[in-house]
């Protein structure tokens, strides 16, 4: 049986005819499967390679190569959050903003909490340094954060 | 001096700035058909005379960039637009693409019409989701009103952007590296030449074009040469070589301050003004201790230095790498160097792509070391250790493929070179100021 469903198929195909190639859909590809299975596993690996005429071996570098994707042994929560570390947040309490969050959660950085909910990760600079610190809740950045606005905001997830 | 009026800026406080219908009833697109009946050319031209100098970092000029391109090439010919903007400190082409897309995207067809392509890829970090949806639906728009695809405003030239978004890597922000990572592999820089121009994305001859820079073209073309040429900086008439530095600039001002802000201003600014007038000083009171003038990778501004002006050349002047990206960092100075110099390694080699060993094993060793220095058990001679190894990683002197490492290595050139003193007293009193916070993300 395949990991892919046709619907994810589908849409990976969608993509083809934007460029070129078929490799450069890897990185499209990937974000599809991951959003989807909130891991990209080996298996999930070939069906691409094989959607995409490349190698298995040729995903799985490309993959790897970003920290972003994670694989079955580490499968993302419901939602991931990020905890910005570089310079503007770090010198606006970005780093015990983590830390502080970490601990009400009983999570560390990369590690998804106990229920499965969120994944909590740090982050390098997220762009948005006039809000500093600040979080990425999935793909929104939310600014100004202290420890009690992080928590109401997973906590509303 | 007359209190100067955004323009790249100029309607992002509107409610529906990000509209079609917003942008068209400001005079957007209102002249694209004109400029799409001109000779590629003559935009380039225009481009070119204006002076417009790449705002993604490295300052090329633009126009010039364009001219590298072969004549008569069969095609395709990409468009790359970096939207990877991911150096600390900076979030000015953020403001651009979500409060005001159509400017970028406006840039966007000038630019291809006047490198004769037909296709732009728009290289948007992921993280910028708020960005990706705007910019998807003010695509949509345009595709729908005929100001994108086929026979655009009835001229014959077509055009189709693709977004594109990237997974979390800094090097995609090189333009080489973001030609690999848009091609579907590992973002390892490439050796150059080829130049993109000659042989870039999907080996065609490609321009990779920032964000405010495709704005600034936008605006160029609407307001002319001579508008441009009357902000800004002057070329220095004792050095043959500066080009000047013209045209407004987006500042982004975050760190120790009161307000940071993203704010567009002349080029040429200082930081002081940038501090004491635009983000209300630094906060709680205090005094700088140190700025960076342009994204960490640039390096230091030291509390004596911030009367330098951030134009091209200034920063350079005072021994910084350059103007960067203009994102201006506050330091206070309750603040310890030795701190804000760790978080700069630390940054830097998390993300070296590790395709040259002297920037992979040098950015992992600074940082090594500067946490024996945090940890309390270094030796005076680390600091020579650290500017030997920072000396010996980047273009400069020749040892890698791409300019992350320069970046690298300046902040710590910089930072022990400014600085020294501090770094000494850290180490002869053996201090520690490793907190419980970093020890989690060391694990890890």
């Amino acid at each position: 049986m395949s990991v892919l469903s046709e619907e994810l198929r589908e849409k990976i195909r969608a993509e083809f005819p934007k460029y070129p190639n078929k490799r450069a859909v890897t990185l499209p590809a990937l974000h599809l499967v991951h959003d989807t299975l909130r891991a990209v596993s080996r298996e999930a690996i070939v069906e691409i390679a094989e959607l995409l005429e490349l190698h298995p071996s040729e995903v799985h570098d490309t993959m790897t190569f970003y920290n972003f994707f994670k694989d079955e042994h580490h499968p993302l929560g419901k939602h991931r959050v990020w905890f910005c570390r570089s310079i503007s947040c770090m010198l606006r309490g970005g780093e015990e903003l983590l830390e502080k969050v970490c601990h009400k959660y009983g999570v560390h950085p990369g590690q998804t909490s106990p229920d499965g909910k969120i994944t909590v990760e740090f982050a390098e600079c997220l762009g948005a340094c006039e809000g500093a610190p600040c979080i990425l809740v999935d793909d929104v950045c939310h600014m100004d954060i202290t420890p009690e606005s992080a928590a109401a905001l997973i906590d509303k997830l | 001096m007359a209190k100067f009026e955004p323009v790249l800026l100029a309607r992002i406080h509107k409610s529906d700035s990000a509209s079609l219908k917003s942008y068209q009833t400001d005079g957007g697109y209102s002249r694209l058909k004109e400029f799409l009946s001109m000779a590629p050319a003559d935009v380039t031209s225009i481009v070119k005379d204006s002076g417009l100098r790449g705002r993604g970092g490295a300052g090329f000029p633009t126009g010039l960039k364009w001219t590298f391109l072969p004549k008569d090439h069969p095609g395709p010919i990409y468009l790359a637009i970096n939207a990877d903007e991911s150096e600390p400190g900076t979030f000015n082409n953020r403001y651009l693409m979500e409060k005001d897309p159509h400017q970028l995207i406006e840039g966007i067809i000038l630019a291809c019409h006047s490198i004769r392509s037909n296709k732009a890829y728009l290289y948007l970090r992921y993280e910028y989701g708020t960005s990706y949806r705007v910019l998807d639906a003010a695509i949509k728009e345009c595709y729908a009103a005929g100001i994108l695809g086929q026979n655009i405003k009835g001229t014959g030239f077509n055009l189709d952007i693709v977004l594109h978004r990237g997974a979390g890597a800094y090097i995609c922000g090189e333009e080489t590296g973001l030609i690999e990572s848009l091609e579907g592999k590992r973002a390892w820089p490439r050796i150059k030449p080829p130049f993109p121009a000659i042989e870039g994305l999907f080996r065609k001859p490609t321009i990779v074009n920032n964000v405010e820079t495709l704005c600034c073209v936008t605006q160029i073309l609407y307001r002319g040469i001579e508008w441009f040429k009357s902000i800004g900086v002057q070329p220095d008439p004792g050095n043959p070589r500066d080009p000047g530095s013209y045209g407004p600039k987006l500042y982004c001002v975050s760190g120790h301050v009161n307000k940071p802000c993203c704010v567009e201003l002349p080029l040429g600014v200082t930081a002081r003004e940038l501090i004491e007038e635009h983000a209300g000083g630094v906060w709680k009171g205090r005094k700088a201790k140190a700025v960076v003038p342009g994204g960490i990778s640039m390096g230091f501004l030291s509390d004596k230095e911030l009367d330098t002006k951030l134009d091209f050349a200034g920063p350079g002047k005072v021994g910084c790498l350059g103007l960067g990206t203009a994102a201006v960092v506050v330091i206070d100075d309750h603040t310890s160097m030795v701190d804000v110099l760790y978080n700069c390694c630390r940054f830097m080699s998390h993300e070296s792509c590790g395709q040259c060993t002297p920037c992979r094993e040098g950015t992992a060793w600074m940082t090594k070391i500067l946490e024996r220095i945090r940890s309390g058990s270094s030796r005076l001679e680390d600091l020579d250790l650290l500017m030997e190894v920072a000396g010996s990683m980047g273009i400069m002197p020749g040892t890698t493929i791409c300019g992350l490492s320069d970046g690298a290595a300046w902040p710590v050139k910089n930072a022990i070179s400014k600085f020294r003193g501090e770094f000494e007293d850290y180490i002869r009193g053996q201090r520690t100021t490793v907190t419980s916070a970093q020890k989690l993300m060391a694990v890890h």
